[in-house]
């Protein structure tokens, strides 16, 4: 008997059970901070390039107006001028008031809010005009031309 | 006999962590961490209905006007130039107007102001860039001069700020950046400025 108990001796194994709990914990974080995108993009855009950009650091108080002309698989419907779009459609730029006011309705501090145009590069300042008139009456002043860097 | 030492087998969990990183590395993958990134402005307030006229009055020396027309071609004019510029000249003729080093009679005019922590400062606060766009300038024209605007006005906050405190602008405490603001305030309007004295 002795002998056996001996022979039987060995590395003990890992104990794994709580492998799983912590790869849930990673999990759940990525999980927390992933924004998945809300909308479709119906316009293509690509952004200007800048080199004094600053983050958008808060999300929550951030709204986006997208401005561009139609993607590809809607272009067959709708032409290719530039169209604005905000949530899921397209709009014209005097909607942009309602869509201010509907975003305010959720956000804690409306003070804060900004609104980041998303253009792409060739649009006429005609539009970008207009929707800034507009976010000028609505109250919104903080706003933020989206761009990528420039090395 | 038997019946009584049997025990119920305990679910074999080995693969559930393997579930759980196929789960994390679908997260991992599709997690867009890309920052927004852009060119933060602020919009002026807007116009107040019981004011019939909202036009400022600002003297011709203390306004440079960079213009845009439909073909992307850009207009830089002060006091006594003016003419179609280059994207690149634009940078160095803010600074200068801005700053007005030599105190020159066609930069704008120097005032004194009290500034907490920097003192008794000799500033040009009454200096307005005027940015007029064409409804046909192209988006990009117009970002990359609100760009160069915006990093003038960054060069000089930073040249000032380590003068003064020997740091760059964006390390600096908050009250030392309330300072440099107020002694080089953005002041970029979009709006049509009446001026007089002095022609065009």
């Amino acid at each position: 008997m002795a002998f056996k108990k001996k022979e039987k001796r060995g590395m003990p194994e890992m104990n794994t059970s709580s492998l799983p709990d912590l790869i849930f914990t990673i999990l759940f974080f990525f999980m927390m901070v992933t924004t998945m995108r809300e909308v479709t993009l119906k316009v293509k855009f690509t952004v200007p390039q800048g080199t004094e950009l600053e983050k958008l650091m808060k999300k929550s108080v951030v709204s986006f107006i997208y401005v561009g002309p139609p993607t590809d698989n809607l272009r067959a419907q709708m032409g290719n001028s530039t169209r604005i779009q905000l949530n899921d459609r397209y709009a014209e730029a005097r909607e942009v008031m309602d869509f201010i006011a509907a975003e305010r309705q959720g956000m804690m501090n409306q003070a804060e809010q900004i609104i980041s145009i998303k253009a792409d590069q060739q649009t006429q300042m005609g539009y970008i005009t207009d929707i800034k008139e507009v976010l000028r009456k609505s109250w919104a002043l903080r706003i933020n031309y989206s761009a990528s860097r420039r090395n | 006999m038997a019946k009584t030492k049997k025990k119920m087998p305990g679910l074999n969990t080995t693969s559930t962590a393997d579930i759980s990183f196929m789960l994390l590395i679908f997260f991992l993958v599709t997690t867009s961490m890309d920052t927004d990134m852009g060119l933060t402005r602020h919009l002026p307030k807007p116009p107040d209905p019981d004011q019939e006229d909202a036009t400022m009055d600002i003297k011709a020396r203390n306004i440079l006007y960079v213009r845009l027309n439909a073909a992307g071609q850009l207009w830089i004019q002060d006091e006594m130039n003016f003419g179609y510029g280059d994207i690149r000249e634009l940078r160095p003729r803010v600074k200068e107007f801005v700053k007005n080093e030599q105190n020159l009679s066609r930069l704008p005019e120097k005032h004194v102001k009290n500034i907490d922590l920097l003192g008794q400062c000799f500033v040009t606060d009454k200096h307005v860039v005027s940015v007029q766009t064409d409804r046909g300038t192209p988006y990009n024209i117009y970002f990359q001069v609100q760009n160069e605007l915006v990093a003038a006005y960054n060069e000089l906050r930073n040249e000032l700020s380590k003068e003064k405190f020997g740091r760059e602008f964006q390390y600096l405490k908050d009250e030392e950046k309330a300072a440099i603001r107020q002694y080089y305030p953005q002041n970029i309007s979009e709006a049509e400025p009446k001026k007089y004295g002095g022609d065009q």
